[in-house]
């Protein structure tokens, strides 16, 4: 149950109303999967915590699917105790994604690992640095064109 | 007493004073065997195992190793315990520096050997002693508190044979 | 009046108080912090990486490696996440041994939290103390999985083997004396005149800031929120056991404090129930020598591991090694609002305040 008292189906119905043909939903046996365009993502997640009730950003992370990236992140309601998932796809050769910091602070070192790791950019986000790698390593590891060097190499 | 080097008795005079050094030497490295100062550092799953071992069912106070300094200005023996990550490097490098001599250092656990089961990641260093020079290497993962007491015996038979660096 | 001087202090990453190695940058207007500052990544180890080059049941060990001082609860939840993923179940007996396991990990890392805040706090004796009755856990752990801190008794599918005769007689013996030993790291430092200055009103996390930034776990009860997902979200068989969940209002480090103190007693409480209610049967259900998942299944488990949420994210491309592995740390996340309690206070207070935190840089660096 979310907030407002409707379930997950019912919400995604109404999400669909409202975001049209840049949403597509999807589902598991665990979570509902809302699949939206970058462009409306800061939309999406504006209503999803405003109207909806879910306070707490328990996870952002991405994959590389060598083409595309896939942003994903996965919502609780701390009061209702509802949780969703949202994905967002962004081009390879312009990974860019607008931030939900202002939306959920929590989301500030999450992104960060992101861009350390991923080289995704967020717009907006008022501290995009590394968090993880020192300041002077090259690449982002985590994409799978990433070519390992023995570290200590130049040491 | 007035030393002239020329003559055959002054000469044995001198090489009774030498004698009489280097027996101080045996004392001092009998004292420093038992009275290490270890530093306070440690980064990850190993040093758990080092504070296991400070505490009382292993209690390292039965070595004279209960003095753990949190300055390195003030430290002699450096147990590397954890992985060596890029930017823990200039850390190590620094505190190692700082260590006044005589220092030892205790490579502590397979990740300070060799990188452990990290070897392969892209930000763990081959081993600390990459770095730094490394007196006594104790594999384990974690090295567990009476490995640490094996490694800290066997440090103790090398300072005691006078077998290390000096400054 | 006294001119202050604006400077920047730098606390670790070699230091005694930082849980493994942080480091704080604190900028000072004389003695009340302004800012502080966190630079995290000392202890990174590229877990994520090496996940995608790693079998399901190699990848095993390595969760341990992630919270290692409550091993049981990260790899349960690696294991857990598989089994969702695979649709492998597990049978009854090897979840109650599991739930023992996990539950005893929980009270071995709030019994860390409380050694090392003592001794951070400039409090030994609640170090060695709180140490000596973690070496009984120790010692159970070494029975079942053969190693004291890093078991991988916990395995993809159920528990490596089945419990020894000597298992039940002394669990339910540590579980008897927890009352014992709460009331020793009360009347040795609960209650001390000294400790309550330290930490009563120092560091108040308010409950919106928690919720915005994501804190989860003993910090986020401690601020009010009574959120706790073994009943918000039940997982294993949590729903079969009555437990309290200790919350605090006060969001100070005393909170912190006495939360993490009070669910030592209901972990204690889960595990009497689950040995009475301990079932006969197989301990390890059988699992396929190769481990493939359906390509492009994914899932996201998470767990009340003892310092928050702790999540697996696992994208599987059908073959025997993960596509993509993300770990959702509870420690990362945390130190997001140490910057948020410590400014405006005094620079003692930065220890308190992450030693209440109790990060792990194990897993927050991964």
């Amino acid at each position: 149950m979310v907030a407002n008292n409707i379930n997950e189906n019912e919400l995604a119905a109404q999400l669909k109303i409202k975001l049209g043909e840049d949403l597509s939903i999807t589902e598991d046996k665990y979570f509902t999967m809302l699949n939206i365009a970058p462009g409306r993502l800061l939309a999406l997640m504006q209503l999803l915590k405003a109207e909806y009730g879910f306070d707490q950003l328990s996870n952002l992370t991405s994959v590389d699917f060598v083409e595309t990236f896939e942003v994903v992140y996965h919502l609780y309601s701390i009061a209702s105790h509802a949780k969703i998932c949202v994905k967002t796809r962004i081009p390879a050769d312009n990974p860019q994604v607008e931030s939900v910091v202002d939306i959920w602070p929590g989301a500030d070192w999450q992104e960060r690992e992101v861009y350390d790791l991923m080289g995704i950019i967020f717009t907006g986000h008022p501290n995009l640095i590394r968090v993880l790698l020192p300041d002077d390593f090259e690449g982002h590891p985590l994409r799978k064109d990433f070519v390992r060097k023995e570290p200590g190499a130049d040491a | 007493m007035a030393l002239d080097i020329e003559t055959d008795t002054d000469v044995n005079e001198l090489a009774q004073h030498n004698i009489l050094v280097t027996t101080f030497e045996k004392l001092w490295n009998w004292g420093r065997s038992w009275s290490f100062w270890p530093l306070n550092y440690g980064c990850n799953c190993c040093p758990i195992e080092v504070m296991a071992a400070g505490a009382a069912r292993f209690d390292q106070a039965r070595f004279g190793y209960e003095v753990v300094r949190a300055v390195p200005r003030q430290a002699d023996l450096l147990t590397v315990a954890g992985p060596i990550t890029l930017k823990m490097k200039p850390a190590v490098e620094r505190v190692w520096a700082q260590m006044p001599e005589p220092k030892w250092v205790i490579a502590f656990g397979n990740c300070a050997i060799s990188g452990g089961p990290f070897r392969d990641g892209y930000s763990i260093l081959p081993g600390v002693d990459s770095i730094i020079p490394v007196d006594i290497y104790i594999p384990g993962c974690p090295v567990r508190p009476e490995a640490y007491f094996h490694a800290m015996l066997e440090l103790q038979k090398k300072v005691q044979k006078g077998d290390y660096r000096r400054g | 009046m006294l001119d202050t001087d604006k400077y920047t202090v730098n606390v670790g990453p070699v230091h005694p108080s930082t849980h493994g190695g942080l480091h704080v940058e604190a900028i000072m207007d004389g003695e009340i912090i302004e800012d502080v500052i966190v630079h995290l990544g000392y202890v990174h180890r590229s877990v994520e990486k090496i996940a995608e080059s790693k079998t399901y049941y190699q990848f095993a060990p390595y969760t341990a490696r992630l919270d290692y001082l409550a091993t049981n609860l990260p790899v349960m939840g690696y294991c857990q996440a598989v089994e969702k993923l695979t649709g492998i179940q597990v049978p009854e007996r090897a979840e109650y041994i599991r739930i023992i396991m996990a539950e005893l990990s929980r009270i071995a890392s709030h019994q860390i939290a409380i050694a090392a805040t003592g001794i951070d706090l400039g409090a030994t004796t609640g170090l060695m103390y709180a140490m000596r009755d973690r070496e009984r856990i120790m010692d159970i752990f070494s029975m079942t999985g053969g190693q004291r801190l890093l078991s991988s008794y916990i395995r993809i599918g159920g528990v490596a083997a089945d419990i020894p005769d000597d298992f039940i007689p002394q669990v339910r013996a540590f579980v008897a004396d927890i009352p014992r030993m709460i009331e020793e790291y009360n009347s040795l430092m609960t209650g001390n005149e000294i400790w309550a200055a330290r930490m009563k009103g120092v560091g108040v996390l308010k409950a919106e800031d928690a919720v915005a930034y994501s804190v989860t776990g003993p910090n986020l009860r401690a601020s009010g929120i009574d959120f706790d997902l073994r009943k918000a979200d039940p997982y294993s068989i949590y729903d079969r056991f009555d437990f309290n969940i200790p919350v605090r209002q006060e969001g100070d480090s005393m909170a912190r404090w006495e939360v993490r103190i009070e669910e030592i007693a209901e972990s204690g409480k889960i595990i009497e129930q689950a040995l009475q209610q301990l079932p006969a049967g197989e301990f390890m259900s059988k699992v396929p020598k190769n481990l493939k998942p359906e390509a492009g299944a994914e899932v996201f488990h998470h767990i009340e591991s003892s310092k928050g949420e702790l999540g697996y994210y696992i994208v599987s491309d059908g073959s025997t090694k993960p596509y993509r592995l993300h770990v959702r740390a509870p420690s990362f996340i945390n130190l997001m609002v140490l910057p948020l309690i410590c400014r405006g206070g005094v620079f003692q207070d930065i220890i308190t305040n992450i030693a209440t935190l109790d990060p792990i840089l194990g897993e927050s660096d991964r």
